[in-house]
């Protein structure tokens, strides 16, 4: 995984709530067996609308996505991620977001960020009178910043220090492979197994 | 002060705790599909590591797997290279695996339950928001991205946040004709698609404990639409007795059961949150919109945007108002659909064919629809076609698939087209869910098969 320290970039305002992961990828894009190539199924259904925000020229080459609340919710399909990556996304700006979208962001990179609805607001006004402004995200001083506006924002120092060293989590579990070492060795007997087969 | 059942699971299995880290919490069973897993094989082959316990670990194809022609290789292309991945994964890392054409293909969430292998107390995960649906046996059950599904198959365990516990308190008695379906709709519509958001939900009370245990999981299965990775119910006598005889129950049953009934919620505990819901109150309930929680009373009408107070509410209602073809004040019981559908994780069971066959015995459904009947698992339908239920269907005018995920997702060729309009037993109404453009209205089996009769939005009370 790449380290995310700071990121420097234009918006896209999603004025959108309960964007859920059907819409960030719908389900027939998901036959894809790598972790590249899903731009093509990023918000595929709202894509044809030709006022749709990313089809306007001025914020087709944005990077951080500030959108309404309930953002990722529904299926727990990492390929959102990937599809808003792979178009080139590296922040997500919204007041609320689903927990699995959000944990599979924190495994791949792509910082999403909680902010109150009303900075939101603020965000997608600013953004709308000025598509070319520069948004400045710096996960070291958890801070979002644009024209003379700095927010501050809370994220797990656990996650973040994750983020910005761009550290693999099962490398980090096996450093502790003793400890499931000895869980295994305690676990119940009468627990299930899938192998052998039963039948 | 006590513990909640969450609470008492979690505990169980943490294998590490460190102050300022998540927890390091131990895997039991790892269920596992072709959509979200080809990219977590390719990252063991890449660093080179091994499934850590296969013997822990299952796999079915349900997601993208036709349900007509089963017999013949799948049409389309990009489908078949993903289920052949899944079957040369599972060869490669000695992981079990039902594919199709297999007695126990089917629902990874269906597949489960009916090989005995969800059990309470356990932890379960999968590449699947609608895990939660094993939470019905009292085990802590989550879906998770494929970064986790790769996670533990590396390492069984997975590096965890302790959520915060919500109880909803489901009092009084249900109605005849009113299911387990709706409850959970009427939570929704209630709590709202992020009210859930950060929270395991206990379902609790008389209305719970009176449901079967396939209608438990209809309960716990949409704790996710309503924000909540997981929702469970304690264990009981109706949990047992279903585990009982299953081909991975305990061998040493008493002995399980004598653990599970120490899964419960101590008295003196509490939760960050408690929600209550009258049972006595509840009547079946529809969708209306376009998330899970736009949700009404059959019996009542399309609401009116312009009277919702919230300005972020009212515009995502008026959004979806028109993407539904709907207006303000319509009668939610003079909808036309052109598509049943009866299957998915959610009310794929056989439970829940009995209960739509129960209705359609005997008559036709409407010429001005068509129904789709897909059983959960080939076993569900195996079962189905040995209680006569096929021949119900199909002399109804229904057609009798084969085993999948299907017009849920809209993955295979199980698709709605531009503005066809479903009733669906299954759990999303998101947008373009059942085929791009296509309008979806989540109900239960018993709505479902009246619609189908009726053409309407119906109830069997309208029959």
């Amino acid at each position: 995984m790449e380290k995310f320290v700071t990121h420097v970039g234009t918006g896209v305002p999603l004025r959108r709530s309960n964007v859920d992961t059907d819409q960030i990828i719908p389900a027939v894009y998901l036959k894809r067996v790598t972790r590249s190539g899903f731009e093509d199924g990023l918000f595929a259904a709202w894509r044809s609308d030709p006022d749709f925000v990313l089809n306007q020229p001025e914020f087709k080459n944005g990077t951080v996505l500030v959108a309404g609340a309930d953002f990722g919710t529904g299926s727990s399909r990492e390929h959102a991620v990937w599809a808003l990556q792979n178009y080139g996304f590296k922040v997500v700006i919204s007041s609320r977001f689903a927990d699995i979208f959000r944990g599979n962001s924190q495994k791949g990179g792509l910082l999403t960020i909680l902010l109150s609805q009303s900075e939101v607001e603020d965000l997608w006004v600013a953004i709308e009178a000025n598509p070319a402004l520069a948004i400045t995200v710096n996960l070291a001083a958890k801070t979002v910043s644009y024209a003379d506006q700095s927010i501050a924002f809370e994220i797990d120092d656990y996650v973040r220090w994750r983020l910005m060293e761009g550290l693999d989590d099962i490398g980090l579990t096996l450093e502790n492979s003793d400890s499931i070492d000895a869980f295994e060795a305690k676990r119940s007997a009468h627990k299930p197994k899938t192998l052998p087969i039963r039948a | 002060m006590g513990k909640t059942l969450a609470e008492k699971i979690w505990q169980e299995h943490v294998v590490r705790a460190k102050e300022g880290e998540p927890d390091l919490i131990y895997i039991d069973l790892h269920l596992i599909h072709e959509v979200t897993s080809p990219q977590a094989f390719d990252g063991l082959r890449l660093s080179n590591r091994k499934v850590r316990r296969p013997d822990l670990t299952i796999a079915t194809e349900d997601h993208n797997v036709p349900t007509q022609n089963i017999n013949l290789p799948i049409a389309d292309p990009v489908s078949k290279l993903q289920v052949d991945t899944l079957r040369a994964n599972c060869a490669e890392f000695g992981v079990r695996i039902h594919s199709l054409g297999d007695a126990e293909q089917g629902i990874v969430h269906v597949v489960g339950p009916q090989l005995g292998l969800t059990q309470p107390g356990l932890t379960i995960v999968c590449g699947d928001s609608h895990t939660s649906t094993h939470g019905a046996f009292g085990a802590l059950a989550f879906g998770i991205g494929t970064s986790e599904v790769e996670h533990v198959l590396a390492t069984q365990t997975l590096p965890l946040q302790r959520p915060k516990t919500m109880a909803i308190n489901v009092n009084g008695k249900l109605k005849p004709g009113v299911t387990s379906k709706d409850i959970i709709l009427a939570i929704i519509a209630k709590i709202g698609t992020g009210g859930g958001q950060g929270y395991v939900i206990e379902y609790r009370g008389q209305a719970i404990r009176e449901l079967s245990m396939e209608a438990r999981m209809t309960v716990c299965n949409m704790s996710i639409e309503a924000g909540a990775r997981a929702g469970l119910i304690a264990p009981d006598e109706t949990t047992f007795a279903y585990i009982k005889g299953k081909p991975h129950a305990p061998e040493d049953f008493d002995a399980a059961v004598s653990y599970w009934k120490t899964l419960y919620t101590d008295a003196d505990a509490k939760y960050d949150v408690e929600v209550d819901l009258d049972a006595d109150e509840l009547e079946p309930f529809v969708t209306w919109g376009t998330n899970p929680g736009q949700g009404i009373f059959l019996n009542g009408s399309v609401p009116n945007p312009a009277e919702i107070a919230d300005a972020e509410e009212r515009g995502a209602a008026e959004r979806a108002l028109v993407y539904m073809g709907l207006t303000a004040g319509q009668p939610m019981k003079s909808v036309a659909i052109d598509t049943v559908f009866l299957g998915s994780c959610t009310n794929g069971r056989i439970e829940d064919l009995r209960a739509a066959a129960e209705i359609l015995k005997g008559k036709k459904i409407s010429t001005s629809l068509r129904m789709l009947v897909v059983p959960g698992s080939a076993r569900v339908r195996l079962q189905a076609e040995a209680e006569g239920l096929d021949k119900v269907f199909i002399d109804s005018g229904a057609e009798w698939r084969n085993a999948g995920c299907s017009m849920c997702l809209g993955m295979n060729p199980d698709q709605l087209k531009p503005e066809e309009r479903s009733a669906s037993t299954s759990n999303r109404n998101f947008e373009g869910r059942q085929g791009k453009g296509g309008r979806t209205h989540l109900v239960s089996p018993l709505v479902a098969a009246a619609t189908a009769l009726r053409g309407t939005l119906s109830s069997p009370a309208d029959l």
